[in-house]
């Protein structure tokens, strides 16, 4: 079911990558561009990924969609909702061009990721130009599929430094029948302690927030659960924009001009004194941090509670350093699967 | 061809000497458990797909990571294939040894480290069986949600390396979606951590790629995996119905409303006569299909579903749908499907099982296609099917002791998997290629494609000592095995000498 802004430009992206392995020129691969405060400064060649797009196939009972890598989000998302469905890992930026193939790439999941997973847990296959110069395709449009590595998944969050995605199959799910948020006032302490005894209970809890002083909670499925749940934890009805403001980074807060940081956690992290202004999200596994304190600080704080930060801004190292055999092996694999060096070069990690 | 390993095509594989080996082993690692003799190596010579034996060359049972690690590294000097292994209930052949490699046995690592309710997650070792983790769990109203359905049996060091399913993948993903952190060495010995306790890690995701890798990439030596609560409430409907094209189109009907099942199995007759023979499920023996449909979650939500299915299943023309009057009644419809390949098992002497994917909207050729390919062998085949994510599970039916019939059931399924890969599925959805898919690999993807699966391989393991000859084929088998099936005169991989 092609759309009306469907192109195929597969092969003068082929032809392109062919260009840059012949001329030892590395490219800078680019969507929508609107994760560009995320990640290191890229020297190449631009290759701009818009031209190919739109949605190759889309049946909606076979729950599962296959859209070209330059495809806009917001196209994407428009043609799941008209069939009452979506990406449940709830992508964040699909009004500011972002695309289909940087969604996957940067690997970024929204306010319901703990609940029904992340981006690369929805990658089913990809299609992808290697550093060989060759378009191949891996795993497919079937939910089960073990045959052969996994290069579908490895390539969500690589910030396309193995490879040119070009194609992306995605699982999908119907839409909820109902949803419904709410506010509660409590510290953050009582937060995460409330939040730890609910995961381990059947509530239909699909997003947490906390934000100082209010628990911001989504209660999602049948009208059954959503009303049952409602009705034991009381509250006061939040709009469900709240949630796009948050996922789009749009919130109060973030208007805040410190450096914004984000600390991905272990679930059950109690509340942290952390240098700066704090929003608590995913229930608790990660936190949106405004802080002028350096990098080393906070990196320190989050890895000995288990966990990582990563700077949302241009900086030398926006993501945690990794230990030494890691990133021995990433090399090891960003050297087989892209030998000369021309897929976004440097963009995760200097040495990468 | 046959599919055990042949250095003719599959690569020369370093000889060792056997007395050496064992000399170093006893000395750098004395209280190392290590089978030698004929005797002590000969249960040891098959995992779950049985038709295919070799005796190893050695095999090791560690009950310490340090011993595993020494080992690792031993072999790795001495140039010695290792070939890890699980509890060995793997049906497609991850496990088959090697004459001249070591068998590692991680069975003995079975203790469950932690059980965090808060955090929800188990760390546990290896070789924890499936079930174990999640009866662990029960105490705290918690759960491992997938269920391969050996799971009293199976490993967790195993799921991961096969990347393993169940009844429950549509709604509660794969092994590879309840992961959290993996812990491993390389084939030197090595430890690395891929993933984390937090729900993502810095750096490309190597747990992703490292699920479902068949032992080619390391050895598991600690799991954390993601519990869940248990649903409140699971109900299960039985739908018969006169033809399996309405039982397929009643599945996408169902997805179409807007409800995703906790399971949704379907059965065709062969099969439900021969779990209703076993069993006494009380499934409809005239049927041609059956389908079983599993709602779990908050009750309210439950008993909507129930209704909204039921009046899915009645539109698209079911015979009869009735729902399991309580839990018992739930456990029985349960039991004939998970006891559906031992049931089929009692129809003949030997049974061989596929595992291939299909968009479900190919159901219906499919089986029909399956249907002609049956009466071309003269073979029965009793079809078993996760409908809801489209992974079939054709069994058919053989005689070993029959001259040719093991044969002949190869190539029967090796044409149904052919079958599933040009209707745009996959020759394997949770059993993995190992060595029993090898060939069918070659259909599935160009030799570019496994040239690249065999640089992902050399990132890894540059000396090729980690399960040597499983999951990828190596260009040659592919050019000889294409020798054997020319499509339309025109031979696979036409770049490729011929020997």
């Amino acid at each position: 079911m092609p759309g009306q802004h469907s192109n195929d430009a597969g092969a003068q992206l082929l032809q392109q990558v062919e260009h840059a392995l012949r001329s030892q020129v590395p490219l800078r691969i680019q969507g929508g561009n609107s994760k560009a405060h995320l990640g290191r400064e890229v020297q190449g060649e631009l290759l701009d990924t818009r031209a190919h797009r739109g949605i190759v196939t889309y049946d909606p009972t076979e729950l599962v969609i296959t859209a070209r890598a330059g495809t806009p989000l917001a196209e994407l998302n428009a043609t799941l909702e008209a069939a009452g469905q979506m990406l449940p890992c709830e992508p964040p930026h699909s009004d500011d061009g972002a695309t289909v193939g940087g969604m996957v790439a940067a690997g970024l999941s929204g306010p319901r990721r703990p609940w029904a997973g992340s981006v690369r847990d929805y990658v089913l296959g990809t299609r992808v130009i290697t550093g060989h110069g060759k378009h191949l395709r891996f795993g497919g449009e079937v939910i089960k599929n073990v045959a052969g590595y996994d290069l579908s998944r490895l390539m969500a969050g690589s910030f396309g430094c193995l490879g040119l995605l070009t194609e992306v199959s995605l699982k999908v799910l119907p839409k909820p029948r109902h949803s419904l948020s709410i506010a509660l006032e409590m510290s953050s302490e009582q937060a995460l302690l409330k939040l730890a005894t609910w995961g381990q209970q059947p509530i239909s809890i699909s997003a947490a927030s906390h934000d100082g002083q209010r628990l911001h909670l989504r209660l999602e499925g049948g009208e059954g659960s959503v009303t049952a749940a409602h009705d034991r934890l009381g509250g006061e009805l939040l709009g469900a924009g709240y949630w796009d403001k948050l996922n789009a980074r749009r919130l109060a807060f973030f208007a805040d001009p410190r450096p914004l940081w984000r600390l991905s956690l272990p679930t059950n992290t109690g509340p942290l004194s952390l240098p700066g202004e704090q929003l608590i999200d995913w229930g608790g596994a990660q936190r949106w941090l405004k802080s002028d304190a350096d990098a080393a600080t906070l990196r320190a704080i989050a890895g000995q509670a288990g966990g990582h930060a990563t700077c949302y801004a241009i900086a030398e190292q926006p993501f945690q350093p990794l230990a030494a055999p890691l990133l021995r092996y990433q090399q090891s694999l960003k050297s087989q699967l892209d030998p000369q060096g021309i897929f976004n070069p440097g963009r995760m990690y200097a040495e990468i | 061809m046959n599919i055990l390993y042949d250095e003719r095509v599959d690569g020369v594989l370093p000889a060792t000497n056997k007395q050496g080996l064992l000399q170093a082993l006893l000395e750098q690692i004395p209280d190392l458990e290590i089978l030698h003799s004929q005797e002590e190596l000969k249960p040891y010579e098959c995992d779950g797909l049985s038709a295919y034996r070799t005796t190893p060359m050695l095999v090791v049972l560690p009950r310490e990571i340090e011993q595993v690690e020494k080992l690792l590294k031993i072999c790795h000097q001495q140039r010695v294939p290792v070939v890890p292994r699980g509890a060995g209930t793997g049906l497609s052949g991850g496990a088959l040894p090697l004459e001249k490699g070591v068998l590692l046995v991680m069975a003995r690592f079975n203790q469950i480290l932690d059980i965090d309710p808060a955090g929800r997650f188990a760390r546990v070792q290896p070789g924890v069986r499936n079930l174990a983790i999640s009866q662990a769990a029960a105490p705290y109203g918690l759960y491992y949600a997938p269920d391969p359905s050996s799971q009293i049996a199976c490993s967790i060091g195993g799921n991961v390396a096969e990347n393993a399913g169940g009844v429950h993948c549509l709604k509660y993903g794969l092994t590879v979606h309840n992961l959290l952190k993996v812990e491993m060495l390389t084939v030197d010995g090595e430890r690395l951590t891929l993933g984390s306790d937090a729900l993502d890690s810095p750096g490309f995701d190597l747990l992703a790629l490292f699920t479902g890798s068949e032992g080619m990439l390391g050895v598991i030596t600690e799991v954390t995996v993601k519990l869940l609560p248990k649903p409140q409430s699971a109900k299960v409907l039985l739908a018969a119905f006169d033809s399996v094209e309405k039982a397929g189109r009643a599945v996408g009907d169902i997805i179409a409303a807007g409800i995703i099942p906790g399971g949704l199995e379907m059965m065709d007759n062969l099969a439900i006569r021969a779990a209703e023979d076993f069993i006494h499920a009380g499934y409809p023996v005239d049927a041609e299909a059956i389908l079983l449909c599993e709602l779990d979650g908050v009750e309210a939500d439950v008993n909507d579903d129930c209704k909204r299915v039921r009046q899915v299943l009645e539109q698209a023309g079911a015979t009869e749908v009735r729902q399991a009057k309580d839990e018992a009644e739930r456990v029985r419809f349960w039991a004939g499907r998970k006891n559906a390949f031992p049931a089929v098992g009692r129809l003949s002497p030997d049974y061989y099982c596929m595992d291939g994917t299909i968009p479900r909207r190919e159901l219906p050729g499919v089986l029909r296609a399956i249907a002609e390919l049956s009466a071309e062998y003269n073979l029965r085949v009793a079809n078993v099917f996760h409908a809801g994510d489209g992974n079939m599970h054709p069994l058919i039916l053989f005689d070993a002791n029959t001259p040719g019939e093991l044969d002949r059931a190869e190539a029967l399924g090796g044409k149904i998997l052919e079958l599933c890969v040009k209707v745009g599925g996959s020759i394997t959805g949770e059993h993995g290629v190992g060595r029993e898919k090898i060939n069918q690999m070659c259909a599935q993807f160009s030799s570019d494609e496994l040239t690249l699966f065999h640089a992902v391989k050399a990132a890894f393991d540059p000396s090729g000592l980690l399960n040597p000859g499983k999951n990828i084929p190596t260009l040659h088998r592919c050019a000889e095995f294409g020798a054997m099936h020319v499509h339309m005169g025109q031979l696979p991989f036409p770049e490729l000498e011929r020997f």
